[in-house]
């Protein structure tokens, strides 16, 4: 009668973005992510979940090399952004981040104009050659951001200024600026209202056409809302990783299950 | 799953929706029993009762979907819980189906009683009931016991009694061909053992819930179905 489920969150490609073999990631004598292997596919939003000191973070900042700012971590095993070894002697990892955008949990624009914070990325990667051009990369990150309409007439005001949720969004605005290819996002709703919480998702559904997004979160309900695929970490473990469908209705690993059910797992 | 939720009132939730199921499987229980009893022993009270009794069962299968509407919006239940209310609001329904079907077979039987008996019929009748009340009984237990062998036990029994339909079919029709003035008992008669053969089926349908329940997945293979009287004629 029909092919797919109606819910089954199609991907708009199995092209794969990451991948991931064998990654351990220590902190000083402390193991926190142990022998991870995934695929994160482009073009896909990607949830990480699981409890406080899973690891989803620390994984998620292995992406883009966010774990090389602290001097006790080592990352052991191989991570590939387009079959490329990030983690190669000869990558650049501001060019890296370039490429692989960050939204943290924390709305952090910088203390400058709102024009001057969707600007930055792009002057200093020198994507511009005129002002009117980088008005138009200024343009186009804000609508991506789906807050252009909010500021459009006060682009001098203050990032500062501006309300919790469209803080986030002019720093996914900011992140997406340099025109990246992933956008991993750390809690990106835990500062926000229920509403701004609601046009971050939707935002981040939109951005899936272009991007490989990777989400952590601890709201079970915001991986069900927005993912297409779900990643369960657990004492630095990748427990389940699948659909985003089946691992809410019938995870395969009772890890999983205690988890997203709310049971002391 | 033996491990309890973090936030206690959770587990009473699902705990109070399941004994609605469960206090509702009784009653139909009940009620197969007691039809089939009244017809055996010709007892218009109990038939009576029989009938009065099924509003309890409507009311508590309209309890069942209100709690859980209230369980989906208030708690979001994900994997092993969320199977536990979808199933349950449809094993409630099919108890509610098997409800009426009893019902209509008490409201055959005062109709009955103001006949002749039909030899035989009514024991035939009483070994279909007993089937079917034990497949119910097997597949509540096998629910509460997340067995999910049992229901599938209890899923291949109905086969028995599409056979003990498809028998009474024939013999029916024998005993009408033979005396046109027991046509009209006779006619009650088969909408009883259809009846019986019907609940057999919404049996089924819980035990396939169970399997639901407990595996993730609805059984996929054909189940065999022995009722042929809708594909052929009966050689008499």
């Amino acid at each position: 009668m029909y092919d797919n489920p109606l819910t089954k969150r199609q991907t708009l490609t199995q092209e794969v973005k990451f991948s991931a073999r064998g990654v351990n990631v220590f902190y000083g004598d402390s193991h926190a992510i142990k022998g991870v292997d995934v695929d994160i596919e482009d073009k896909t939003v990607t949830a990480f979940i699981g409890p406080s000191g899973c690891g989803k973070s620390t994984f998620l900042r292995c992406l883009n090399r966010m774990n090389d700012t602290i001097d006790v971590c080592r990352v052991e095993g191989r991570i590939t952004l387009d079959g490329e070894d990030i983690y190669d002697p000869r990558v650049d990892p501001v060019q890296l981040r370039a490429r692989v955008g960050m939204v943290f949990q924390k709305p952090n624009p910088f203390p400058k104009s709102i024009y001057d914070n969707v600007a930055y990325g792009p002057k200093i990667h020198g994507m511009a050659r005129s002002r009117a051009e980088l008005d138009e990369i200024v343009e186009r990150a804000l609508r991506r951001g789906a807050i252009w309409d909010e500021v459009k007439d006060r682009l001098d005001a203050p990032g500062t200024g501006l309300s919790g949720g469209q803080q986030q969004r002019l720093c996914i605005a900011r992140a997406v600026a340099t025109e990246p290819e992933v956008l991993l996002m750390d809690e990106p709703c835990s500062a926000l209202d229920p509403i701004a919480t609601a046009q971050v998702e939707e935002l981040i559904d939109e951005l899936r056409q272009d991007y490989s997004v990777v989400i952590v979160t601890h709201s079970m309900q915001q991986a069900a809302r927005v993912s297409q695929k779900t990643a369960f970490f657990h004492l630095g473990n990748l427990v389940e990783f699948g659909e985003t469908g089946q691992i809410f209705t019938n995870p395969r690993d009772p890890r999983t299950e205690s988890y997203i059910t709310g049971r002391i797992g | 799953m033996p491990d309890r939720h973090i936030v206690k009132s959770y587990d009473r939730d699902l705990e109070a929706i399941q004994a609605l199921i469960m206090k509702m499987g009784g009653m139909v229980e009940t009620a197969i029993l007691e039809a089939s009893q009244s017809l055996e022993n010709r007892d218009e009270e109990l038939a009576e009762r029989v009938r009065a009794n099924d509003s309890a069962v409507d009311e508590l299968e309209e309890r069942v979907n209100e709690e859980a509407a209230r369980m989906l919006a208030l708690r979001q239940p994900s994997a092993g819980d969320l199977r536990t209310v979808l199933t349950v609001m449809k094993i409630s329904a099919n108890l509610e189906r098997v409800g009426d079907y009893a019902k209509n077979m008490a409201k055959r039987t005062g109709v009955l009683l103001q006949m002749a008996p039909i030899d035989g019929s009514s024991g035939a009748i009483r070994r279909m009931s007993m089937a079917v009340g034990g497949m119910l009984k097997d597949a509540l237990d096998a629910y509460i016991q997340r067995d999910a062998e049992l229901a599938e036990d209890v899923r291949l029994r109905d086969h028995e009694v599409d056979q003990m339909y498809n028998a009474l079919f024939r013999e029916f029709l024998t005993f009408m061909m033979e005396d046109p003035r027991n046509i009209t008992a006779c006619m009650h008669l088969h909408f009883i053992a259809k009846n019986i053969e019907r609940m057999g089926d919404h049996v089924t349908s819980i035990a396939e819930q169970v399997i639901y329940l407990v595996t993730g997945e609805m059984p996929e293979d054909d189940r065999p179905k022995a009722d042929r009287t809708a594909i052929e004629a009966p050689k008499v």
